[in-house]
């Protein structure tokens, strides 16, 4: 029985890939911060065939002690197989600009929180030489544009300390997997006008347990993104800054 | 945010709150007052889910409990119920009524009170349902079933969202061994044998004809009935997903007459040919047009208009020959339609279906249609019939009035509840509800 922590677990994203760990009759552990929703999901997964569903509640908008939270999590489900974090903030560019309050809310979130959440989780997986570990980063990570390079730095910087986790945790048989979704229509991404580019959450859950199931290293989803960043990133500086978006 | 209907006739400049809990919700209508309704997938074809202000449910797709044994389930109502299938059938369980498209919801369905090919035999989705949780217009929730505030139960399922917003349901589900439906078609060269043949057939578990209403002369009415029953063995296969999608909208009268009569001879000649049975899956079965996203872009921009009438048996078939006559006169082609009789209908205060035939047909947005469907819409009345109100966009409050004469009641039972003057559609007001 997989033993699946889960953090951000009231994302859709999240929510869609518990229901497929749910109906493998994994364990779960959801971490999140609204507890109506937490509690209404955990029912979900209960009836969809989880083992088990513990959940708490947390808030990373202030310092917490992420030691605690995770030994919290591998007490509960008796161990750790997966951690899953999943959990961010799509900032507002604009206000970034303007106030370096907001700037700093989104690094604590998407960046800083992940970072301390990962200490002792890679600590864990490396003593017991077997475990995968799956973050939620962003295509907007592969290059800063101006529409929203706050948040697209928030997840470059967690896509460099990923690939130093994993070249670490390798030897180890740990695998570390970087997740990079495009569009995908969720509720952070309500206010946008949707195109034919845009993936749903139910997707991006499929992709991630293949990526998982897979032991792969780094996965765009849908995989068409993996060849866009690939022409995106190609392009000479001296021409990207003069394009408009 | 722009909204429509499935049929992208009429459309809304609306504001949408999309709530993740049922908390969420409450609070929201205790802070604010005013007119909205409640919307799901959006798949009523005309303006029964549009208003300037509405509520997104589909978040709350949850299933609360399900009861392996006895086959029961309790969901939130914002689960599609295709996403019901997709839990319940590799349990063997199946849902008792399924409409044309697996993308509805829960709350949506039994706010329509949809029926599907087999209500002959089984009845509406809301027979099946025996307790609807509802928010009421103070944001307090409300457990109602035949037993308990009867009259709310009556008057939510099939009202419209008006009475309140659909929160949960519990329901009985059916037995099923496969998740194999047996096909059968039989080819009917006119009306006359197409009407022979449902009544002859009507033993069938699951009966429907397709309907080309678009022949002049003596094959006019030529149909394709299909049958189906579950097959008794034969494992539980995962619904395929949807694997095309149509991308944008293409140029409004592409679905003229030269491309429909050509479309309808195949199918027609197709299924004539091969009268025979075979074994689809259940989503091939009963969603075909769910393989097609977003097939109402095939339509343009100005979208369609589906009419749905049913017809008391008395005069069905008298009814039928008008209405069929009055489209070949109007000159506009339905490049779909569907024929298939109904069983008697429920103690429901605004539920469509009663005992008759029910005439489907779907005909490209313009100006002539809106005429042709006033012209329909006298032959139904006149004959005792009624509009289906979820793929209603354009009936007349007379119409409405003389095919529901239980409105009063549901009035009263609405002003009891406090949902008058709170809970409100396009198509409420333009019924004069």
């Amino acid at each position: 029985m997989l033993k699946v922590m889960i953090v951000g677990a009231t994302s859709a994203i999240a929510e869609a890939t518990a229901r497929r760990y749910a109906a493998r009759g994994a364990h779960l552990y959801l971490l999140a911060r609204d507890a109506e929703r937490l509690d209404l999901i955990a029912q979900d997964l209960a009836v969809r065939g989880a083992a088990a569903v513990h959940t708490a509640i947390c808030d990373f908008t202030n310092s917490f002690d992420a030691d605690a939270l995770v030994m919290a999590a591998h007490t509960a489900l008796e161990g750790l197989d997966l951690v899953l974090l999943v959990h961010g903030v799509l900032p507002d560019q604009t206000a970034c600009q303007q106030d370096v309050t907001s700037l700093r809310a989104a690094f604590v979130i998407n960046t800083l929180s992940t970072l301390a959440l990962l200490t002792p989780v890679a600590n864990i997986m490396q003593a017991q030489a077997h475990g995968s570990i799956a973050v939620l980063s962003s295509v907007a990570g592969d290059r800063g544009r101006q529409s929203n390079y706050v948040y697209g730095a928030s997840k470059a910087a967690l896509d460099a300390f990923l690939s130093g986790l994993r070249n670490r945790l390798a030897k180890h048989g740990v695998q570390v997997l970087t997740i990079k979704p495009g569009f995908v229509d969720t509720p952070m991404t309500a206010a946008f006008k949707k195109g034919p580019l845009w993936a749903t959450p139910a997707t991006i859950a499929a992709g991630i347990i293949d990526a998982i199931d897979k032991k792969r290293d780094v996965v765009y989803l849908p995989w068409f993104w993996r060849g866009i960043m690939m022409v995106i990133r190609a392009i000479p500086e001296r021409v990207f800054k003069r394009l408009s978006w | 945010m722009h909204s429509s209907g499935w049929g992208r006739h009429p459309t809304i400049e609306t504001s949408t709150y999309r709530p993740a809990t049922r908390q969420a919700l409450a609070r929201v209508l205790r802070a604010e007052s005013g007119e909205l309704i409640a919307r799901g997938m959006g798949r009523s074809y005309g303006d029964a889910s549009l208003a300037a202000r509405s509520i997104d449910m589909t978040r709350l797709d949850h299933i609360i409990a399900f009861d392996a044994a006895s086959g029961e389930i309790e969901c939130s109502a914002g689960v599609s119920l295709a996403a019901i299938l997709e839990f319940i059938v590799p349990r063997g369980w199946f849902l008792p009524v399924l409409p044309g498209t697996g993308f509805v919801t829960l709350g949506g369905a039994i706010a329509s009170d949809i029926h599907g090919k087999n209500h002959h035999h089984a009845g509406s989705f809301s027979q099946f349902v025996d307790e609807i949780t509802l928010m009421l217009a103070d944001g307090s929730e409300l457990r109602c079933s035949r037993h308990e505030h009867a009259d709310l139960f009556h008057a939510t399922a099939g009202g419209m969202g008006l009475t309140g917003i659909i929160l949960a349901a519990r329901l009985r589900l059916r037995a099923v061994s496969s998740s194999d439906i047996e096909e059968r078609l039989i080819a009917a060269p006119d009306l006359d044998h197409a009407l022979a043949l449902l009544e002859q057939h009507d033993k069938s578990t699951y009966l429907v004809a397709w309907l080309d209403v678009n022949q002049r002369g003596a094959s006019r009415g030529r149909a394709l009935l299909m049958l189906g029953e579950h097959l008794a063995s034969g494992g539980f296969a995962p619904a395929t997903r949807q694997p095309h999608s149509v991308p944008f909208y293409l140029p409004a009268g592409l679905l003229g007459r030269p491309l429909i009569s050509v479309f309808n001879a195949l199918y027609y000649w197709r299924g004539a040919r091969q009268s025979s049975t075979r074994r689809v899956h259940y989503s091939r079965y009963f969603f075909p047009l769910d393989a097609l996203g977003d097939w109402h872009r095939l339509y343009g921009q100005p979208g369609f208009l589906q009419h749905q009438c049913v017809i008391p048996h008395a005069s069905a078939a008298q009814a039928l020959r008008e209405l069929l006559t009055t489209v070949t006169l109007s000159g506009l082609v339905s490049p779909l339609a569907v024929l298939k009789g109904l069983g008697p209908g429920n103690d429901n205060l605004l539920s469509f279906p009663q005992a008759g035939l029910t005439l489907t047909m779907d005909f490209a947005m313009h100006p002539a249609t809106l005429a042709l469907f006033a012209r329909l819409d006298d032959i139904v009345v006149a004959h005792g019939g009624r509009l289906y109100l979820a793929k209603d966009a354009c009936m007349s409050r007379d119409t409405f009035l003389h095919g529901y004469p239980r409105w009063e009641r549901f009035q009263e039972i609405r002003e009891r509840y406090g949902a008058l003057g709170r809970f409100a559609s396009l198509q409420s007001r333009r019924l004069g509800l």
